[in-house]
């Protein structure tokens, strides 16, 4: 004979299993409108249809960054790649103070009629290493990450180096 | 055990650990003393946490100055979804066991908790500003702690909601174990979905990528949250069940005339 306590427990795991079965499921089928942003990738392979609003995000391609003045206002060309595909960008107005080559950033806009990304806003995405300039400074030094390509390599790495390599 | 406490009413089987937890009375006794000393520590691990990390602490390499919100932030975060764990996690005592002290430690949690979620949203939205150029995105890792948000703010409203006590417990502990789904979809929704907010820096699997003069600091004030969240939070029940105490008696001395 079960007691009231046990049939209460029961049907919370019970309720729970099905909830996290139905939350998963709809998680799963909304998985591409939860994304935040569309990788250069999936701009290539989609082709959303040019005025169409959407996310443009990557890593700025090194070497594509150019900046025209014109007047007040600076506007830059670069180009967004994931490593697989690249999609050029144009934007007008000052980028966050993080942009640079090598940098993710999800760019809002949408494509134009010459093939590029016309964004209205750049938002710059940031790493998630945290360490002092002078242990970056030094694993570049060392040849161990550039900044430009890629996140830095395995922690344990460096996480405990010593923080000024004196010579 | 005396009948101020009989009138919270004990279940009368349990076991052993369960029982002994159950008693408000032995609860006040044993916390009471306990109270000074946690708050006090958490204060001063907080501020030693946080003079760490805003004075001494190296500068991050890429953010500078402004990674430094990471002291507040990620405790808070972190402080945040362990309240919310507590709450379910007390809510499945109320259910299943009619837990009285899980009543009242899932009323008194909930406050706590939206306020430490609160701090994590708006600290959050002081770095993304200066950081990735918005104070707010519709990212999957922001909703969802947004939700969380709004998950106790819910059940502080729902578990006040009756004119019977019981109904409210029961109500709020159903919202508070269904939102529970959200829990794992906070830590993981970095992972799951492309988002602006960055990867896990700390997690169970991997190494910290985190430089070690950086993550004392962290770890310190993250100890330091957590221990002035529990202070708070039992600071709250032992008043609740005061007050209860107090009600009872009263109405015990109008009957009586």
């Amino acid at each position: 004979m079960r007691t009231p306590k046990k049939r209460r427990l029961y049907l919370v795991i019970a309720c729970g299993l099905c909830l996290s079965a139905a939350v998963g499921l709809t998680l799963a089928a909304f998985s591409s409108t939860l994304t935040f942003f569309l990788s250069p990738r999936e701009v290539v392979s989609k082709h959303p249809a040019e005025g169409l609003s959407f996310r443009l995000g990557g890593v700025v391609q090194v070497g594509t960054v150019q900046t025209t003045l014109s007047g007040e206002t600076p506007t830059t060309h670069f180009a967004v790649t994931d490593g697989r595909a690249a999609v050029p960008v144009m934007f007008t107005g000052v980028l966050p103070d993080l942009f640079r080559e090598g940098q993710g950033v999800v760019a809002i806009g949408s494509m134009g009629t010459d093939g590029v990304f016309h964004a209205d806003e750049v938002l710059a995405k940031h790493g998630s290493a945290y360490m002092p300039k002078d242990v970056e400074q030094s694993l570049k030094e060392a040849g161990k990450w550039d900044p430009k390509f890629g996140p830095p390599p395995d922690a344990s790495s460096w996480n405990t180096m010593p923080e000024k390599t004196g010579s | 055990m005396n009948e101020n406490v009989q009138t919270i009413g004990l279940p009368a089987k349990t076991g052993g650990w369960l029982h002994y937890l159950a008693n408000p009375g032995r609860f006040l006794r044993t916390i009471r003393p306990i109270l000074p000393w946690a708050g006090s520590a958490s204060f001063i691990l907080t501020v030693v946490g946080i003079v760490w990390g805003y004075q001494f602490a190296p500068a991050d390499w890429e953010q500078g100055d402004a990674a430094r919100i990471m002291y507040v932030h990620v405790p808070a975060a972190w402080v945040a979804m362990a309240g919310y764990a507590a709450l379910a996690l007390c809510s499945l005592f109320s259910i299943v066991w009619r837990h009285p002290l899980a009543d009242i430690a899932a009323e008194e949690i909930g406050p706590v908790g939206a306020g430490f979620t609160f701090v994590c949203l708006v600290s959050g939205a002081l770095w993304g500003k200066p950081m990735w150029g918005a104070y707010w995105v519709w990212d999957a890792r922001l909703t969802s702690v947004l939700i969380l948000f709004f998950l106790y703010l819910g059940h502080i409203a729902l578990i006040r909601a009756f004119d019977n006590k019981a109904h409210g417990y029961r109500a709020a502990a159903i919202l508070a174990l269904a939102g529970a789904v959200n829990l794992p979809i906070i830590v993981y929704s970095v992972q799951w979905w492309n988002t602006l907010h960055q990867g896990n820096t700390i997690s169970i699997s991997g190494g910290a990528k985190i430089y070690v003069t950086m993550l004392y600091p962290l770890l310190i004030c993250t100890l330091g949250f957590y221990l002035g969240f529990l202070t708070m939070v039992c600071a709250r029940i032992a008043a609740a069940i005061c007050e209860r105490k107090t009600a009872s008696l009263l109405l015990a001395a109008v009957e009586r005339g």
